[in-house]
């Protein structure tokens, strides 16, 4: 019993000196903010996106983003597919013509523009990276087509476990939000290098990117408020589809998928019981006996 | 249900067949007749769940390798085009991401249940073995896979990995540049690992094979840890090994299905979803959870070659565990002491993982050198003396009792453990 | 008893057939994405959209070839003399029947448009060639007359015609 209590006190101890030391050496050298959990429509087992809301979230980034953000993976003709934005195939249309893109060489070898077609993938505003870099102070504008799956924050003990159950994986949504709306004015002892805004949520809180969204800058015609806030919600949540287009697809199959799993795994444990029980033990059956003929042993 | 039966070809074909290539008999023997503990629980429907596991990422990789490319400039976009483009190509790509870290979290639970059972003692060590070196194989097959998509996880990660090598004194350098085929990773890098990563898992296929042979040479261990006297101690694979494997293996598709369908991107890394980018290094780079334990092991030691041979010990070591552990009794249920060591020993792994995923500073660094020291205690200290120290509870006389008693002998003559 | 056993054996045997039933139908439905993955995916559906092609720049007697869903396309200006050839032939006898009005758009009998496969096997006949002057099949010997019929050699069939519309006199769309 005493070494069995000897042990227990190990493992306590192997537990404290796990768990317990790094907690003090957690080291907060600047003022980077957990970003504040959003509601998203597209969250839980059931989650759709807002079609209103995308369509609105497009319009921000086309008006604000794509000055400087490429959308590389998104072609004209995913906004009207299922689970997206959903305009009509003449609205995508449209919204392709009003693009320039690079023609294939012509018969003289020259490449001229023409309007894009629903084919086409949104023209990026930079040729390349230096372009890029050289017109945004040294700082590459990124992609932005799977930004929302591309940043995240830690959730910590025991919540990352907790996540798993509750299906919490908007993170980045979060983030993106909260980045967008976490322009501040730098407190007194923080040293902002020139050229930079401060933001509460951005690794290292000097962001080279100037706020850029403000109350009244895109007109939304469907009565939403047309707030800083809302911008950024709506601007998320079109990322968020960017960047995980078959979501919708992908719980609808899942729920789909689960429910058969269930009645699959409840129909094989009573064959299972009703197998078994053929070859149940009773007590009688280790009275000592002879081997009958042929009767298994062991190698 | 009697013990050996012998396949009896009944068509006219099948005798045909029979004479020239018994296959039917082998299935017959191996598979449906075979004699399997009476006794065995749950956890040990793994194994099947682990071949499971390697046909269904054997068969999602194969149709990813149609539409993946394998260059450094086009592969993280061929992975998005996956994504989005290609018929049920997102339910394809995240099944066989989550797939490997569902490959693995079995692989653990089966080793495991192999620790606590006793399930490497004479005569299993060939085929303990075996499964070090299927777990060797698949972590090099994970580890190759996840550079694949060439995002920034996937680029350090191999950088990272492929350094491990740089350790050794003298051909360090060379043997990197030998790995990468140039003077950083890059796009011949990328296309050895694909190549690579399509070739292993037929590799782990064919140690299965032999793992499997193995097996059946040496019969199944169980938990009562003791052998198959009658035939009352057996039931025959099928139907009733495989009906229990069945059900199992639906149930773990069910926690399989929650990540695929629920949280794809769970066991995964932001970070991977930027493109590789040979400038940047991301500031938190973390291998994989499932090497979280072993990349703890090689961080909490301050020198690159020690750290990096505690590392490939630490795995190594498994394989010595037949004669690290002294112990006559298999089975932790009749070994008092060691099934509280065995449970210290899955915190300190667990432990180690947690670490692995902190920062490499301050009280992280020193715990992960405690749990270090106790990983390596545990098999060279802990195990060969309780071995001689642990006072055993006395084993049950057969399979067929344990059941019917639960694990508790009848009788007041129980007789000593027995040297097996 | 009898009655007890073999209630209990039909409630089994369904219990049995139901668990098959459902593998097997989870069985066909994990074949589905299996199956479904290796038809063209979206890209490919969006590249394969129709394509207008300009006419005014082929001159009278000349062929051009644009591709349209990786397939090439010709569009033939014919000559007058090569349309009287073409008209001049006894329908009946042909290996494929196919009066040449049914292979041009009414009054734009000069433009003939082939999907330029060879209906042999797949290889890309060559314009202008063979006896009849219309085209030749350079794998196996397949000879093509100046409306793309078939007229000796392996092939078993005329030259496919693509679905295409006139937009206006000089500008054609395909698909």
């Amino acid at each position: 019993m005493s070494l069995k209590r000897s042990i227990l006190a190990l493992t306590v101890a192997t537990g404290l000196a796990a768990f317990a030391v790094p907690a003090f050496a957690q080291d907060h050298s600047h003022d980077v903010e957990t970003p504040p959990k959003q509601k998203w429509s597209f969250s839980g087992p059931f989650g759709k996106f807002d079609r209103a809301q995308l369509q609105r979230g497009f319009k921000v980034y086309r008006e604000v983003c794509s000055a400087c953000h490429s959308l590389e993976l998104i072609a004209f003709r995913n906004l009207a597919d299922q689970g997206g934005p959903e305009f009509s195939a003449a609205q995508a249309a449209v919204i392709a013509g009003e693009y320039k893109v690079p023609d294939a060489p012509n018969d003289a070898g020259e490449v001229v523009d023409r309007a894009a077609r629903v084919a086409d993938y949104f023209p990026k505003p930079f040729p390349n990276e230096n372009a890029g870099r050289a017109a945004n102070g040294g700082a590459y504008p990124p992609d932005l087509s799977v930004m929302a799956k591309a940043r995240t924050y830690e959730r910590g003990f025991p919540w990352f476990l907790i996540d798993i159950v509750t299906q919490f994986q908007e993170q980045g949504p979060d983030y993106v939000t909260a980045l967008l709306t976490g322009y501040a004015e730098k407190p007194a002892h923080f040293e902002l290098p020139d050229g930079s805004a401060y933001n509460k949520y951005f690794p290292g809180n000097a962001i080279k990117m100037p706020p850029p969204l403000s109350d009244g800058r895109v007109e939304y015609t469907d009565g939403s408020p047309a707030t800083t806030l809302q911008y950024a919600k709506d601007v998320t949540a079109f990322l968020m589809w960017t960047a995980e287009p078959k979501l919708e697809a992908r719980k609808r199959l899942g729920f789909q998928v689960m429910i058969f799993l269930l009645v699959f795994a409840g129909l094989l444990y009573f064959t299972k019981k009703k197998v078994w029980k053929q070859v149940a033990l009773h007590p009688e059956d280790l009275k000592p006996r002879d081997p009958a003929p042929g009767e298994y042993r062991p190698h | 249900m009697s013990g050996h039966q012998t396949y009896q070809p009944r068509s006219p074909f099948m005798k045909w067949m029979e004479r020239r290539l018994p296959i039917a008999g082998l299935v017959y023997s191996s598979f449906i007749v075979y004699p399997t503990p009476r006794n065995l629980n749950y956890w040990w429907t793994f194994g099947g769940i682990l071949s499971f596991m390697l046909a269904a990422q054997i068969v999602t990789g194969v149709i990813l390798a149609m539409h993946y490319t394998p260059h450094a400039d086009m592969a993280f976009k061929s992975v998005e085009m996956i994504m989005r483009d290609v018929n049920y190509g997102w339910l394809l790509r995240y099944a066989h991401s989550n797939g490997a870290s569902m490959f693995f979290i079995a692989v653990y639970i089966h080793m495991f249940r192999g620790m606590y059972y006793g399930s490497y003692k004479e005569p299993r060590e060939v085929l303990w073995i075996l499964g070090v070196i299927l777990y060797l194989l698949m972590m090099a097959t994970g580890f190759l896979g996840y550079t694949l998509p060439w995002g920034q996880m996937s680029f350090w990660g191999a950088t990272v990995i492929t350094n491990f090598f740089s350790a050794f004194p003298g051909i360090g350098e060379s043997l990197v540049t030998l790995l990468w085929g140039g003077y950083s990773v890059g796009n011949p890098t990328l296309n050895r690992f694909y190549s690579l990563h399509y070739l292993l898992p037929f590799v782990i296929a064919g140690v299965v094979v032999l793992h499997i042979w193995a097996l059946h040479v040496v019969g199944q261990n169980n938990p009562a840890g003791i052998e198959p006297k009658t035939d009352r101690d057996v039931v025959r694979f099928t139907p009733y090994a495989t009906i229990k494997d069945a059900f199992f293996m639906i149930c773990f598709s069910l926690v399989f299905a929650w990540f695929v369908f629920y949280t794809p991107n769970y066991l995964g890394h932001a970070d991977n979803y930027i493109p590789a980018n040979p400038a940047v290094t991301p500031t938190h780079i973390v291998p994989e959870w499932y090497y979280l334990p072993f990349y703890a092991i090689l961080r909490a030691i301050p020198d690159k070659l020690m750290g990096v041979l505690a590392l490939f010990g630490s795995i190594i070591i498994l394989a010595f565990l037949p004669w690290l552990d002294t112990s006559p009794v298999r089975s932790a249920r009749y070994r008092p002491l060691f099934r509280q060591f065995f449970w210290v020993f899955v915190i300190v792994c667990l432990g180690l993982g947690w670490l692995g995923s902190k920062p490499a500073e301050g009280g992280y660094v020193i715990a992960s050198r405690i749990l270090t020291i106790y990983y390596f205690a545990h098999f060279l200290i802990i195990l060969p003396i309780l071995g001689w120290v642990e006072k055993t509870k006395p084993l049950p006389n057969s399979i067929a009792e344990s059941v019917l008693h639960d694990g508790v002998p009848v009788g007041a003559s129980a007789p000593a453990p027995a040297k097996v | 008893m009898a009655t007890n056993s073999s209630a209990e054996h039909s409630r089994r045997d369904f219990l049995y057939i139901a668990t098959g039933a459902v593998a097997a139908a989870g069985g066909v439905a994990v074949a589905v994405p299996m199956i479904a993955q290796m038809n063209p995916d979206a890209s490919t559906i969006a590249a394969g959209a129709p394509i207008e092609v300009n006419l005014a720049p082929v001159a009278e007697g000349q062929v051009i070839k644009v591709f349209w869903r990786g397939k090439p396309i010709y569009i033939n200006h014919r000559t007058k003399k090569e349309i009287d050839a073409a008209r001049a032939v006894d329908v009946a006898a042909l290996p494929d029947p196919q009066p040449d009005t049914a292979r041009v758009k009414q009054g734009k009998d000069q433009w003939l448009v082939l999907v330029g496969i060879c209906t042999h096997l797949g290889c890309i006949p060559l314009a202008h060639q063979g006896s009849y002057n219309g085209f030749f099949c350079p794998c196996h010997g397949s000879v093509y007359d100046t409306s793309g019929r078939i007229r000796s050699g392996p092939a078993p069939s005329n030259l496919p015609l693509p679905p295409y519309v006139f937009l206006s006199d000089t500008q054609i769309r395909i698909g």
